[in-house]
């Protein structure tokens, strides 16, 4: 199929968004489709070959922080000809709230239209505005995708209608491989990735269950990786054994690799609100062996304790007593992250992109996309 | 004097023209999204009807899954209009028993065409999903706009009925859904 992408946000800065569309499209290419994704972005910048710029984006205020966006007549123009020249079956916009090239590309184009929706935030003034400016753009939108049940709500509540859900994948290739960091190739390392001091994610009951456990075990080591105040974690530590507690703080996205691949046992004792546990997918894909909390998006992932053990959520001498069980296990751990290696597949990218063609397919029947000539 | 009034009820009658045009062209636009949703749904139940039949008769499964699932899938091709979101969810509720037994997906993955029959289930069941969401957000928008003042008044809809959701069970076996 001929698909063409729509990004809003300029495409050299990183964010969620332009990660997803790279990914995407790195999986419709590699699965035969032909691509193209237009996006802000000078005419100079270092860009793949499947994507073509729009024009520098400014940076204005918009729904309460101050995003860099790309609209005008110039930006415009470079739509309306990417899509006349384009010849798409099917035209994919992302977040079309946003008042940058995803309106410019439902108002310049008529046919199948696909739009995915990212971001989710309570009632906004903004939108509530702009809603019936945007509204002839959106109705032209022929299938609607969440990423998450939070977008999908924000989508019902400000524009009505419902969504398909298509979760974000993940890269497994790119976490298969790594070498251990320095000074964590030894020992028993027990690994945690998350804000720090975000109560949701936990923390506190793995640092509990470490110090029931660092006593008889000497050989313990707790590997923390993310951002928050390293004192406040220190000071939940019993001072004795704070020398064998290692916090990276914020750490690449090569270092957060080899983190995954320098513990014996990666620990997500997060408590809930976690819709889908990115992490953890990120974890299996580099084959660690996984205690997560029970709760239920973990339990789904982890295929009810078959592809990583589970504890009772927030019950720190569960984790413990777990936690040593696995140490003592290399066999047992072995055979979770065999299991993990082989359940996260089917959340790759590979096979959330079939999901995408999917749709692309339910909509792309009626017609191809063409330039809208009306005003 | 009666100039400037020609002039100004000229104006009105002008812009009351291309208020009322454009709604109308609104609502034709939608009628058309509509239309077309409408055969992308029928094209996705006609498509899972069938992939479900070529299952039937593949001789893959035992005689007694064979006829259920054949059964179900003719109910849902040749049901009337008034019988047909029955029949389609009777569909989905069959296809889950069958899909759902023991070891079903490891049993039918071993056998020549098996896999290829899987998948295209899966996608098939996947788009009546994703095809129904879409014409049902359709509707919703038709009907709102159908429903306005103006559009009532000047029966800016013509013909075109009033319509309904379609509301059936599509729910995937467990072993297929997404997450």
């Amino acid at each position: 199929m001929r698909v063409g992408i729509v990004c809003p946000y300029t495409w050299d800065v990183p964010g969620g968004v332009q990660a997803h569309i790279r990914d995407l499209a790195e999986a419709l290419i590699e699965d035969g489709h032909q691509v193209e994704v237009i996006a802000p972005a000078a005419d100079d910048a270092p860009l793949p070959s499947y994507v073509t710029p729009a024009g520098r984006a400014v940076p204005v205020p918009y729904n309460g922080s101050v995003a860099r966006l790309a609209f005008g007549f110039l930006s415009a123009n470079r739509v309306r000809r990417w899509i006349r020249e384009g010849r798409f079956d099917v035209l994919h916009v992302h977040e079309p709230f946003v008042p940058s090239l995803g309106v410019l590309a439902c108002w310049a184009a008529k046919g199948p239209i696909v739009a995915t929706f990212h971001a989710s935030y309570p009632r906004s003034r903004a939108l509530s505005v702009s809603a019936p400016v945007l509204q002839s753009a959106v109705e032209k939108i022929t299938g609607r995708i969440a990423v998450s049940d939070a977008a999908r709500k924000t989508l019902v509540e400000h524009m009505g209608g419902d969504a398909v859900l298509i979760p974000n994948g993940v890269t497994v290739s790119r976490y298969a491989e790594a070498e251990p960091l320095p000074g964590w190739d030894d020992g028993e390392v027990i690994g945690f990735l998350g804000r720090m001091d975000e109560p949701r994610k936990g923390l506190p009951v793995l640092l509990e269950a470490f110090a029931l456990l660092a006593p008889e075990r000497p050989q313990l080591r707790l590997l923390i990786a993310g951002p928050g105040d390293a004192d406040e974690v220190m000071e939940k530590v019993p001072a004795r054994f704070r020398d064998r507690v290692g916090l990276l703080g914020m750490v690449s996205e090569e270092d957060k690799v080899r983190a995954y691949h320098s513990v014996d046992v990666f620990c997500a004792p997060n408590l809930g609100g976690e819709s889908f546990g990115i992490v953890l997918t990120e974890a299996m894909s580099a084959g660690a062996a996984i205690l997560a909390s029970d709760i239920p998006a973990f339990r789904r992932v982890l295929d009810d304790g078959q592809a990583g053990a589970l504890f009772e959520t927030g019950d720190a001498a569960s984790l413990a007593r777990e936690a040593a069980a696995l140490l003592d296990d290399p066999a047992r751990r072995a055979k979770l992250s065999d299991e993990a290696r082989t359940a996260v597949w089917k959340y790759d990218w590979s096979t959330v992109a079939r999901d995408v063609v999917r749709v692309y397919e339910t909509v792309a029947s009626t017609g191809v996309v063409e330039e809208d000539d009306r005003p | 004097m009666s100039t400037t009034l020609i002039l100004v009820v000229g104006a009105i009658v002008v812009l009351t023209a291309v208020y009322v045009s454009w709604r109308a062209g609104r609502l034709d636009r939608l009628h058309i999204r509509l239309e077309l949703a409408r055969e992308s749904l029928d094209a996705a139940l006609v498509r899972r009807a069938a992939v479900c039949l070529e299952l039937a008769a593949s001789r893959i499964l035992d005689p007694a899954t064979s006829l259920v699932l054949a059964a179900a899938a003719h109910e849902a091709r040749t049901a009337g209009p008034e019988e047909r979101e029955h029949a389609e969810s009777d569909l989905s509720r069959t296809l889950r028993a069958v899909l759902d037994q023991e070891r079903f997906r490891e049993k039918l993955a071993e056998t020549a065409a098996g896999p290829e029959l899987l998948e295209e289930l899966d996608a098939a069941v996947a788009k009546v999903v994703y095809a129904r969401r879409f014409y049902n957000n359709a509707v919703g928008v038709t009907r709102s706009a159908q429903r306005r003042w103006l559009a009532r008044t000047l029966r800016l809809a013509g013909h075109t009925a009033y319509p309904d959701f379609f509301e059936i069970d599509d729910d995937p076996p467990s072993a297929m859904a997404a997450e």
